[in-house]
């Protein structure tokens, strides 16, 4: 019996061993404390991210967001990392506001409801959440025209591929996802007509063995340019193994893949951060749909990689250049489709078609 | 020749099938034991994390290949110990390895000031043959053309089958699944023979999630195995419990994973089934090799260890 007892008793240290140690690492909480006194408490501004920000993508590029708002602002910033998507991010967000957290970011799309329930529960707070479409009094939503660096990266690929077929691993066919893929193939049909891009969809933002595989299938359908959409890596070290080039995606990825890296539309977050870190500190804030792009510097591309030629370079900037001025536009209205008929560009924000040059289909 | 779409579809499929042989391969060892480890997902990311990691600080993959057996077989002690000395539910027991270890590799992963997370891999795993044979039609790709632990991983299927067969220590391993009572009986240890074979089972499980971050995707990067470990307790179903069966299960389950691309390139008409559908190709197979193998008097011949998941008791009959 007694033995019985202390059997038990162990198996209950056990579990509450495992449980703390998987809830330990599910909700890692970092505080960065920045530098400088200047009086009163520092304002506290919170983020809130779906993947650990050291995965060098995504969450990645809005930590580095951060460190920035960090840098330039006496501000107290809480970070939550690898929080799930749904119902139970509301419990997250609300803890956040009850812990004094005047501004808080959500950085992926699927936070969007629950914060909506909770800015409502939590008025006197700002929530800003990205990618999503949904506001209220004091929630306001922002993201950037990715599309535009798109464009640019797909010029660097029209320019590397000797096939003429361009892999595209793509995530979900979703508004977000064919615009970038549309964008990129404008960009690969400026300096190269006769080149086409196929398009694979896995359905998955993150899973890199099978987004390996997706971009080992195009390889293998004899494409010799990768460009992809998730926040792994993975298609490009396939594209470096199978001596191909590689678009990526988010951030400066080099290091994965030195010789294939041509280069990226990457995201620069810091200085939407930091304005919008003021606006509330000062009590200007109001609730927007911010759509933030080239010209305002939320948007980039990133260095590029040796492979890339001058006159490739020289391109890409002058094109750049007429982006950031405005003198043009990614996609041209009226905009040919796959099937080669013309018709009016309409609402980007719904975009549900390929354009001309895209192989694969817009539904999935 | 060798660029056609079939040997390509093979080979990718042989590369994706390998860390699932031997996951399951260990996890026939364990089930074969008599003790059900539903922990193999937590395993496998335990395995992936240490062996990345020590390949990490001292570029040795052989270093790598033996820090993941290790931790495996370290790790799936836990399982023994609550499945066979406590005597737990081992479907509980099981399902809180695999959430302890997921969260254990994770926090592993981005521990300390410079963190395993976002970095490449020191060394990986190539073609241990470039050229030469490996460029033969058909068989060159086939047979040659594969890394290390391709071959490891046939050695590793036939050993077991070997060993669990032909072996008297394996016909202990059998019988301690089949009727632990008579086993003791018979002057076998039972929990000696579970903590062994639960532990090696483990150690294989390791070995198969070290793959990923070694070979098929070169990077520390969270969760880096998918979900190989669940696939691998199904495969052990879909192989009846015999090695030799999981080798060709596994492959099975790597073309499924890699057809869902590779038609999606082939143009019309296959380029019109939604991909959302092809992406469930290696789940809905998995259902329907369950379904027809475990339904109706098949599943008297399937070989599922008649002790499996019951907690033995040495006093109790």
């Amino acid at each position: 019996m007694r033995t019985g007892n202390l059997r038990r008793f162990i198996a209950l240290l056990l579990a509450l061993a495992m449980v703390a140690a998987a809830c330990g690492s599910d909700e890692g909480t970092e505080t960065t404390e920045a530098g400088g006194e200047t009086g009163g408490d520092p304002m506290k501004v919170a983020f809130v991210h779906v993947s650990p920000v050291a995965d060098k993508g995504w969450s990645w590029a809005h930590d580095q967001g951060a460190q920035y708002l960090a840098a330039n602002m006496d501000v107290d910033i809480t970070t939550l990392e690898a929080i799930p998507e749904g119902s139970d991010s509301q419990r997250v967000f609300e803890d956040l506001a009850a812990a004094g957290n005047e501004l808080i970011f959500g950085t992926s799309f699927g936070y969007m409801e629950p914060m909506l329930a909770a800015a409502a529960n939590f008025p006197d707070v700002t929530f800003m959440h990205a990618t999503g479409f949904m506001s209220s009094d004091n929630m306001g939503n922002y993201f950037g025209a990715a599309e535009e660096g798109r464009y640019l990266t797909g010029i660097a690929a029209g320019a590397a591929t000797q096939t003429n077929l361009i892999g595209y691993v793509a995530a979900f066919p979703i508004p977000e996802v064919l615009r970038g893929i549309n964008a990129f193939t404008l960009g690969v049909q400026e300096v190269n007509p006769d080149a086409e891009v196929q398009v694979v969809w896995t359905s998955t933002w993150f899973d890199p063995p099978l987004e390996s595989t997706a971009a080992q299938s195009l390889l293998d359908a004899n494409a010799d340019v990768i460009a992809m959409h998730q926040d792994s890596a993975a298609p490009g070290q396939a594209a470096e193994a199978a001596g191909a080039k590689w678009v990526g995606y988010n951030t400066d990825m080099t290091e994965f893949a030195e010789t294939a890296w041509l280069t990226a539309p990457v995201w620069d977050w810091g200085p939407f951060y930091l304005t919008t870190a003021q606006q509330v500190a000062d009590g200007s804030w109001q609730s927007e749909a911010y759509y933030g792009n080239m010209a305002d510097g939320m948007v980039d591309i990133a260095p590029f990689g040796p492979s890339v030629s001058d006159e490739t370079r020289a391109t890409i900037e002058e094109r750049k250049a007429q982006i950031i001025d405005g003198s043009f536009s990614v996609f041209p209205d009226p905009i040919v489709d796959q099937d080669g008929t013309s018709r009016e560009l309409g609402d980007i924000f719904g975009m549900d078609y390929f354009v001309e040059g895209v192989i694969g289909s817009p539904t999935g | 020749m060798n660029d056609s779409q079939l040997i390509l579809t093979i080979v990718a499929a042989v590369g994706l099938g390998t860390p699932l042989i031997f996951a399951t391969v260990g996890e026939i060892i364990t089930e074969r034991a008599g003790i059900l480890n539903l922990g193999v997902q937590g395993t496998m990311l335990v395995g992936a994390v240490a062996g990345f990691w020590a390949t990490f600080q001292s570029g040795s993959l052989t270093l790598g290949i033996v820090a993941s057996l290790l931790a495996g077989a370290a790790f799936s002690l836990i399982h023994a110990f609550a499945s066979i000395t406590l005597r737990v539910s081992q479907i509980v027991s099981g399902l809180a390895l695999t959430i302890f270890g997921t969260g254990l590799a994770s926090f592993l992963g981005k521990a300390g000031s410079d963190p395993l997370v976002g970095e490449p891999a020191r060394d990986q795993f190539d073609s241990i043959i470039s050229g030469g044979i490996a460029d033969w039609p058909i068989i060159g790709p086939l047979v040659f053309g594969h890394d290390i632990l391709v071959y490891v991983a046939w050695i590793a299927a036939g050993a077991a089958s070997y060993y669990l067969f032909r072996t008297r220590m394996g016909l202990s391993l059998r019988a301690v699944g089949e009727d632990p009572a008579s086993a003791e009986s018979a002057g076998v240890n039972v929990a000696w023979v579970r903590y062994v074979h639960v532990m090696a089972g483990g150690a294989l499980a390791g070995l198969g999630g070290a793959y990923y971050p070694l070979a098929l995707v070169p990077t520390w990067q969270d969760n880096p195995i998918g979900a190989a470990g669940w696939i691998a307790i199904a495969l052990v179903i879909l192989a009846s419990w015999r090695p030799w069966r999981a080798l060709f299960a596994a492959y099975l389950f790597g073309a499924a994973a890699r057809i869902q691309f590779t038609l999606q390139t082939l143009g019309e008409p296959w380029s019109n089934i939604p991909a959302t559908i092809l992406a469930m190709i290696p789940f809905v197979l998995a259902i329907i090799a369950m379904i027809a193998l475990t339904s109706g008097k098949r599943a008297r011949f399937l070989g599922a260890p008649a002790a499996l998941g019951i907690p033995y008791f040495r006093e109790q009959r």
